[in-house]
Order: structure tokens, then C-alpha cells, then sequence
């Protein structure tokens, strides 16, 4: 057995583990279970006595051999693992459809208070009242400037909010007698959880053909409307960046066939404060607090998805809610009449609420008018100066929180656009978002919300219009062979799928397997 | 405005190379009846001191778990999180970083998320597990369908041991479904499921320890599941249990669930959350959720990365296994770090001392008048009767200061049957004065 770079035994179970640390700012860091072992421990706990256990003979016989690390070694582990990372407070995030903006630390700080982190979600509402007056407050800003009539907070990510107003608006059909509705419209360019969600409860898909402008055209929503429609889900403004111009005439022609309007709210950075969402006819809209309104991604999560209802959904929301009583708030966690029930056990995502209230607090109404503003203006001011080297495909309206390219730039250069954006990771940013949405060929659509200063956003464009250029001379290699600068070069995904290694095995057991 | 880098010369000099007078202008596609045609009559920007003034009095209103003896359970638990843990999930690279899609620059995130797929198949005894979903209680849900995909079967069996919110999100997910069948609550730990199998069941999902604290037996289950070619799905919400109790997957569990608060995770008044979902090999592509993989780069060294997405909504659409396009990374990076400083050694220890303590606990509330304890077997949740209506008895321990524990009332309003029930959890952070509280005060209460 080899030894690694602490001393400890090393597993040979998975391959190609260097040899080396790496550099000194990009270090190789062994798996947790290559540095440690089941008798290391970084937690310090008396080994209590149980003179008559209860546990019914279900005690454990298998060993459990889980790694441990001391707090020091834990720290290390961790802290080098970072490094590996980018993050937003380290380099732009250009992706389109994602909002990665600034995460306040503030937003932490006031989530770690232990009246709210240290409290029960089964614990007395009356030992409850600031965490329900917060979830009141929150929900008075999201209804306010969505100009809607009622919110579910307790989606817990924004395909869930999504799956949440999808079954609500099944909910009053079905108490409406109108359960043979089971058709859900969606354009081509929404994203991939809009028809999984409606796949996900029992609807036929029906695809609505963008228009060559880049926009849903009102008439062919008539065409697909018919009385066994349930609803459309449409993203606004749609994912090519772009506010539909004629939403409120399909709206109108989605209600008069008896239909709902769902509109994902993924977009909702570009006009919050600015646009209500509700002035347009929508029925109900998920609004991603990680996107929108500045908690952090995490690396994938946990997100937040509260979905704002209309008068007429209003009655469908899901349990539980908060509802003045006669002694200050009260919690109704069971179902009323025709309720649609429970999507998630306890209150939903409360240590995100506190941040998304932080935030909205911390802007102000002016201020998130202004943020959304900003949103637009750094992308227009991105479409401006690239849309000379990059070609647009819908140059007739202004764009809104993202900017939209094609890769028909690189078209005899040998570079393909997926090459194109691991280029920009030797440059320090994230690559922006490639081939979606599907409507447009070779789709790259940046999204620098307003977070970005203009300092930023002059480099990011240097770089991108210097790419650009080096392509087209022919350096076909600085793209094909990128990443170079980072933790990792490409990795092969396909090898990843083909035979997969979803979890570390000790040596013994793989050698046991390959007999 | 702290978090707007723009001045006004900035944002003119902008509109300049746009070619346009100003903002408004950039929407022009909004129809004019929609554009700022309000006023919204919210608070204007405030500063941090005034933000945090406000915030801080929210929270002051709130009884904190700190503020006095603690024991409620039921699905969420109070532990200790040692300081380190939150000090590294607060890093930028952690904090701040997207869903690891560009794995050359998400290394940290991948790795991690490997060695969480490893500790929850090691901790579950199965044999892959993915990087997590919201929470237990939507994994149930999902696991139940991820059931129904595998067996081709519909017919689901809930026990009526299962957490009645975990129930009640299964119900919500398969809306009007009459092949979903919800065993009435067994508070005794009485159990009848392994009636209810028959060769249209795809799944029988039983919880231990279960939601009133009784430990189940799994090989019985999972024997009777599979001798009519039904799969067995355990739930766990005290994932410390695991510490003590034999790990499912060695028990003959199919597809084992998780709520994985109790690692690395605070109280959050519920969330967010991390559910962990474990199951056999054989099952991996009906498998819901981001599943990472180990490879190699180009030029040869381990890497990881997010793989077997073609069950996965953006690639497949409406052909996706589950419309789920998030985990819980933050919250899985919390219990995988919390994980790793316990260790195999921490762990148990951690494990033993919950135990020995919920059975101080018991056998003090069994020496109250009036009190009799339910459970012959538990971990570290029991359920206890008593004499008085539970609602208004847990309310006035509460105006003592004391949280005693969860009435089952509570959520479930319409069994009366349960009315003088108490669900109530020790943890490591229970104290003996904190024992002797409750009782003389539950003594007090009812005499």
C-alpha cells in the first residue's frame, strides 16, 4: 500500500490519483478518504454509558468505516478543496439564465442569529411570532412587486415552485370541473424543467415555434389553444433575453380559452421593481430567492422557489401559510377545502427567507427598481459593444437582463462554441451559457447582472472581442486545448458516464470486484 | 446603494456606446400600460445598521432553542455543529459558486460531492447514493416514484409509522391516486404493512426509527416486499440513528431515504434541508437528482464530474426522470464536512450519547405521575400519553420556557385518537437539569 502526502495509507481504488500536490495555488487534494481513517476525529465527545439501551436488537453490525479527519486536517481538506472553485466573489459569472449576482454578507450574518437558526419549525407558533411576522413581511414585498393576490413560500428550489403552480392550477381545474384539460403549451425556448414539470403531472406537452424575432407570436398561441389546453408556461422576459411584446394579448387569449397563464419567473431580475408581473395576466410565477434576490448558489443549492398566485389561484395554495389569528399569527398547516395539501414537510427554505428579506430591505423598493435597471443597462452595454464581432440573432428589440449570440462567427475556424467558452476560463471568468436556449444554433447568452461595474464588464468584453479575433486568425489550438490554466483540463465526460465510479471503494473491495 | 457599482457618469457614458437617451428606453418593448404605471409603496435602500436593527428584532421575538430546555423532534433535530463546519461552508469558493456544469473549474465542489456520495452509500449500506434533494420529505416522494418506474407497478403502501408531513407531500405528488394506500397512524408501533403487499405493489415505505420513535424491523419488511417482487424503501429523518442501528442496505432495503439535517445542518425553523437518497446499483438511471462521477482529464489525472445527466430535465425535458434540476450543495457540503470531523469514532460516539440520553429521558418522564411511555424500543424520539389534551399542555411548558416536544395533534388534527400524545427527542445537547426541568414541571402540570 502507498503512502500519501500526510503519511497515511493511501487507497488505490481510483485512478489516476497524481502523485504530486500540485502547485502551491492549485493544490491536488487526496479524497477525505485517503487522508483519513475510522479512529481520527476532529470532535471531541464523552463515550457515554448505556446501562439498558432500547434498541431492540436492531443494533449495528456493520462496520460503518467512515474516514475521519482532526479539525486541523478537516480545515486544510476544506480549504484546499476551495481552491479548486470559482465563485462569484472571485470572477464574473457571465452565465445567461442563472442571476448570479452579488451575495450580500449581511444576508449570512442576519441568518445565523439564533432566533433564527436555532428555532423548531414544530416548536409553539407563540414561541414563533418574529419568524411568521418575517415570512409575512417577505411575502408582502414578493406580492407588492409581482401585483399579485397571495404567495407560496414553501417551494423549496424554483422546479419546484414550478411543479407547486402547476399543481395548483390542476387543482382548480379539477374543482372546476375542467380536469380534461390536459395539454400545457410551451415554446421551444423554455427551460428544460417547464415540460418535465408538466410531464412530471400527467400533461401532453405541445410546443409553441418561436417567431423569427425571437418572441412567442400571439397568434400562434391561438392556434394551439383549445378546450383541452390547462395552461402555457412561458418564461418573461424569455430566454433569449428578450420581454415578450405581445404577453398581454396572449394572456388574454390564454384566459378567454379557460387556460392559466405559468410564467416562470427565472427572468424576474430584469424587471422586478420596474414591471409587475400581475399587470400582465399571469396567474402564477415562481421567483428563484437564489437568483432574483441574492442568496447564494452554494455550488448547486439549496434554492428557494415561493410561487406568487392570482385571485383566481389563490384558494390552491398549498399548506402551510401564515394568517393573522386573534392572537397574533397563526400558522394553518392543514389543508382548506379544495387546497391542493403539503410539498414539502415544515415552512420551506426559512434561513434563505431570512437572506431574500435582508436583501430586499437592504435595496429598497427604489433600489431594486434601480438593480434591475443596472441588470438591463450592463447588458445592452454588452450587446452594444460585442454585437460587432458577434452576430445577433434578434437585433429588432432592445435586449433586457441578457444578451444573446450566435457562434456563427467561428463557423471555418476549427473552434466549436464549447471550445470558444472554456477559452474564457484561461481569461478568469466562467464560461458563459452555451447552446441554450435550443431555438437559436450554437446559442451563448451572458447574463453580467447588475453586480458587474463597467471596469468589469470593458475587460470581459476586451477579452471576448480578442478571442474572437484569435479564432478567426486561425490559433485554433489556444481553444481546442482549453482550459490551461485550470485545476483541471477537460474531463472526459463520456468515460464518466460509460462505466461510472459514483463513490470511493477501499482497495480490498475493488480488487474483491474484479475477480 | 452599497451593492450597485454604478455612478451616474458610469451608467451615462453606457447609454452613450448603446446609442440611446436613456434606461427607459431599453424597455421599450414593455407595453406602456405595464411600465412603471404604479407606485409600490415599499420602504426606500437602508443602511446595514438600520437592516440589521430590524432583523435583529424579528429575531428577538423568537424562542431559540439556546433560550431554555429544548425537546422537540419530530422530523428536525437540535445538534451541535462544531464551528468549523460553518466557517468553511461560509468560504467564497463554497458559498458563492455555481452548480458545478464547467467541472474544470469546479474540482472543489465535484470532490466533495464524491466523498458525500460515499459517506451516505457507506452510512446507508447501499450501494450508490446521489448529491442530494431538497429534504427527506420530497425524497420520499421522489423515491416512491422512482419505485413505480422500476417495478412498473403503481400501487404504493405508506406505514403508518411514516412522518405525517412525509406523507402528506407523497399524497400531494400523486394527487388523487388510488393506488396510493396511507396505513392509518401507529403510535404503539403496532405494524400491519406487511399485509398490505400484494403483486401490484411497487414499494412499501416504512421510517425507522419511526415518526413516534419506534424502531422497526427492515429484514422483516424488505423480506415480504421482495417475496412479492415489491422494492422496500426505508426513511430515516434522525440520520444519527445510523450510528447505533444496523445500516438498511444490509437489511435488504431497495432504496433508502434521508433527511440529513442532523449533520452539519442548524434548525432553520425548517429548512433548508438535505435529503439524501441511497439505493442499489442496478437502479442508478431511474435515480432522481445530480449524480457525480469520477474520470480523468486530458492529461490523465482523477477528476470528477456531473454525470448520467441524460435522466436529467435539461437534457431530456419532458422525458426526465424527475423535473428536479437543483440539490441542497451547500447544505450536503455542511454534513459532508460536519461527517468527516466525526468520523467513524465520532460518530458512534455521538450516536451513543443521543441514545443515553433519550433514555434518561425516558425513564424520567416514565416516573411521572400520569405519564406512561409508549415505547418498548427507540433512539433517541419517543412518544409519550398523557393525562391532558398535548396542544395546550405543550403550550403552557412553553410559557415555563420549556419546548417539550411536538403534540401529535398537531399534524394530525383529525385523528382524536392521538389527542394526549407527545413526541419528544434528546439529543447530545440534553442536559440532566434540563431532564429534571421538563419532569417537575410536567409533574407540576398535571397534578
Amino acid at each position: 500500500m502507498s503512502m500519501n502526502n500526510q503519511g497515511r495509507p493511501t487507497g488505490t481504488g481510483t485512478s489516476g490519483f497524481a502523485s504530486t500536490s500540485g502547485s502551491a495555488l492549485l493544490p491536488n487534494e487526496p479524497l477525505l478518504f485517503e487522508i483519513g481513517d475510522t479512529e481520527h476525529s476532529g470532535v471531541d465527545l464523552p463515550d457515554a454509558t448505556i446501562t439498558n439501551a432500547r434498541l431492540g436488537g436492531f443494533e449495528r453490525k456493520t462496520a460503518l468505516d467512515l474516514a475521519g479527519l482532526t479539525e486541523p486536517e478537516a480545515m486544510r481538506h476544506y480549504v484546499r478543496l476551495s481552491r479548486l472553485n470559482h465563485s462569484i466573489d472571485s470572477g464574473m459569472y457571465p452565465l445567461g439564465s442563472c442571476t448570479m449576482k452579488h451575495n450580500p454578507r449581511l444576508n449570512e450574518k442576519m441568518a445565523r442569529l439564533p432566533g433564527f437558526a436555532d428555532i423548531h419549525p414544530l416548536q409553539p407558533v407563540s414561541t414563533v411570532q418574529g419568524a411568521l411576522k418575517l415570512m409575512n413581511e417577505l411575502s408582502h414585498w414578493l406580492m407588492t412587486l409581482t401585483n399579485t393576490s397571495a404567495v407560496a413560500l414553501t417551494p423549496k428550489a424554483g422546479a419546484h415552485g414550478e411543479l407547486l403552480g402547476m399543481m395548483a392550477i390542476k387543482a382548480a381545474q379539477d374543482a372546476a370541473g375542467q380536469s380534461h384539460r390536459r395539454i400545457v403549451l410551451v415554446p421551444e425556448s423554455a427551460h428544460g424543467t417547464n415540460p418535465a414539470t408538466a410531464a412530471f403531472l400527467g400533461y401532453s406537452v405541445k410546443s409553441i415555434p418561436a417567431r423569427s424575432d425571437g418572441t412567442v407570436d400571439v397568434q400562434a398561441v391561438k392556434d394551439a389553444l383549445s378546450p383541452d389546453v390547462a395552461a402555457i408556461m412561458l418564461t418573461n422576459p424569455n430566454t433569449c433575453g428578450l420581454f415578450e411584446p405581445q404577453v398581454i394579448e396572449i394572456a388574454k387569449a390564454v384566459h378567454d380559452a379557460g387556460a392559466f397563464f405559468y410564467c416562470d419567473g427565472a427572468n424576474f431580475n430584469a424587471i422586478m421593481g420596474v414591471v409587475r408581473p400581475g399587470d400582465l395576466g399571469i396567474d402564477a410565477m415562481h421567483i428563484n430567492l437564489h437568483k432574483t434576490f441574492s442568496t447564494p448558489h452554494g455550488g448547486g443549492g439549496p434554492g428557494a422557489g415561493p410561487v406568487v398566485l392570482s385571485a383566481a389561484l389563490a384558494p390552491f395554495a398549498p399548506v402551510p401559510f401564515v394568517r393573522k389569528g386573534s392572537n397574533g399569527l397563526e400558522l394553518v398547516e392543514h389543508e382548506q377545502d379544495q387546497a391542493l395539501g403539503r410539498i414539502t414537510a415544515f415552512q420551506g427554505q426559512m434561513g434563505m427567507y431570512v437572506r431574500a428579506l435582508t436583501y430586499m430591505l437592504s435595496h429598497g423598493g427604489d433600489g431594486l427598481a434601480q438593480a434591475a435597471q443596472d441588470a438591463v443597462l450592463n447588458a445592452n452595454y454588452i450587446k452594444a459593444r460585442l454585437g460587432q464581432v458577434f452576430s445577433v440573432p434578434f437585433p429588432d428589440y432592445p435586449t433586457m437582463h441578457e444578451a444573446l449570440f450566435d457562434d456563427s462567427f467561428l463557423t471555418g475556424t476549427g473552434v466549436t462554441t464549447l471550445d470558444f467558452a472554456k477559452a474564457l476560463i484561461d481569461e478568469g471568468f466562467h464560461p458563459m451559457t452555451m447552446y441554450f436556449p435550443l431555438v437559436v444554433h450554437g446559442a451563448m447568452l451572458i447574463e453580467p447582472t447588475e453586480s458587474e461595474s463597467k471596469q468589469t464588464l470593458d475587460r470581459f468584453c476586451d477579452v471576448m472581442e480578442e478571442l474572437a479575433l484569435d479564432a478567426k486568425a486561425g490559433n485554433a489550438t489556444r481553444f481546442t486545448a482549453a482550459p490551461m490554466k485550470a485545476p483541471r483540463r477537460r474531463l472526459d465526460e463520456t468515460r464518466a458516464a460509460r462505466s461510472p465510479i459514483l463513490k470511493w471503494e477501499r482497495p480490498t473491495e475493488t480488487l474483491k470486484a474484479a475477480e | 446603494m452599497r451593492y450597485l457599482p454604478h455612478s451616474e457618469a458610469e451608467r451615462a457614458d453606457m447609454l452613450g456606446v448603446i446609442g440611446v437617451p436613456n434606461v427607459d428606453a431599453l424597455f421599450s418593448a414593455v407595453p406602456a400600460q405595464a411600465l412603471k404605471s404604479f407606485d409600490l409603496g415599499l420602504p426606500a435602500h437602508s443602511p446595514e445598521f438600520l437592516v440589521e436593527a430590524h432583523m435583529r428584532a424579528l429575531a428577538g421575538q423568537n424562542h431559540a432553542g439556546s433560550d431554555g430546555p429544548f425537546f422537540v423532534g419530530a422530523g428536525a433535530y437540535r445538534h451541535h455543529v462544531p464551528a468549523t463546519v460553518d466557517h468553511l461552508i461560509q468560504r467564497s469558493e463554497w458559498l458563492t459558486a455555481y452548480t458545478p456544469y464547467q467541472p474544470e473549474i469546479s474540482q472543489g465542489t465535484l470532490q466533495m460531492l464524491f466523498e458525500f456520495q460515499t459517506q451516505v452509500a457507506k452510512l446507508t449500506g447501499m450501494d450508490v447514493a446521489n448529491a442530494s434533494l431538497y429534504d427527506g420529505s420530497t425524497g420520499t416522494a421522489e423515491a416512491v416514484l422512482m419505485a413505480r418506474r422500476l417495478t412498473k407497478r403503481n400501487k404504493i403502501v405508506l406505514s403508518g409509522g411514516l412522518h405525517p408531513h412525509y406523507r402528506d407531500v407523497v399524497r400531494a405528488y400523486l394527487k388523487d391516486d388510488a393506488d396510493l394506500e396511507c396505513l392509518s397512524a401507529s403510535p404503539e408501533g403496532q405494524g400491519d404493512i406487511l399485509d398490505h403487499i400484494d403483486d401490484q405493489t411497487a414499494a412499501i415505505v416504512v421510517q425507522t426509527p419511526d415518526f413516534y420513535g419506534h424502531l422497526r424491523n427492515i429484514k422483516a419488511a424488505a423480506d415480504a416486499a421482495h417475496a412479492k417482487g415489491a422494492l422496500l424503501i426505508v426513511v430515516i429523518t434522525e440520520v444519527v440513528s445510523l450510528g447505533l442501528l444496523e445500516a438498511p442496505g444490509a437489511l435488504g432495503a431497495d432504496i433508502v431515504v434521508a433527511e440529513g439535517q442532523s449533520i452539519g445542518n442548524a434548525l432553520n425553523f425548517g429548512g433548508p434541508y438535505l435529503g439524501l437518497l441511497a439505493t442499489r446499483k442496478e437502479f442508478i438511471r431511474q435515480m432522481p437528482g445530480r449524480i457525480c462521477g469520477e474520470t480523468v482529464d486530458a492529461e490523465g489525472q482523477r477528476g470528477f464530474v456531473l454525470t448520467l445527466s441524460t435522466r436529467e430535465q435539461h437534457i431530456r425535458r419532458e422525458k426526465a426522470t424527475s423535473n428536479i434540476c437543483t440539490n441542497s450543495g451547500l447544505c450536503a457540503l455542511a454534513f459532508s464536512i460536519h461527517m468527516a470531523l466525526l468520523g467513524e469514532a465520532g460518530f458512534t460516539r455521538l450516536a451513543r450519547l443521543n441514545h443515553a440520553n433519550a433514555c434518561k429521558l425516558a425513564d424520567a418522564l416514565e416516573s411521572v405521575p400520569g405519564v406512561e411511555v409508549l415505547n418498548k424500543t427507540f433512539f433517541n424520539e419517543m412518544t409519550i400519553r398523557t393525562p391532558q389534551p398535548a396542544a395546550a399542555l405543550i403550550e403552557r411548558l412553553a410559557r415555563r420556557g420549556i419546548l417539550g416536544g411536538v403534540p401529535v395533534s398537531r399534524l394530525e388534527p383529525k385523528d382524536h385518537s392521538v389527542g394526549n400524545l407527545i413526541v419528544l427527542a434528546a439529543t447530545e445537547l440534553t442536559t440532566d437539569e434540563d431532564i429534571a426541568a421538563l419532569s417537575s414541571a410536567l409533574a407540576e402540570e398535571l397534578a
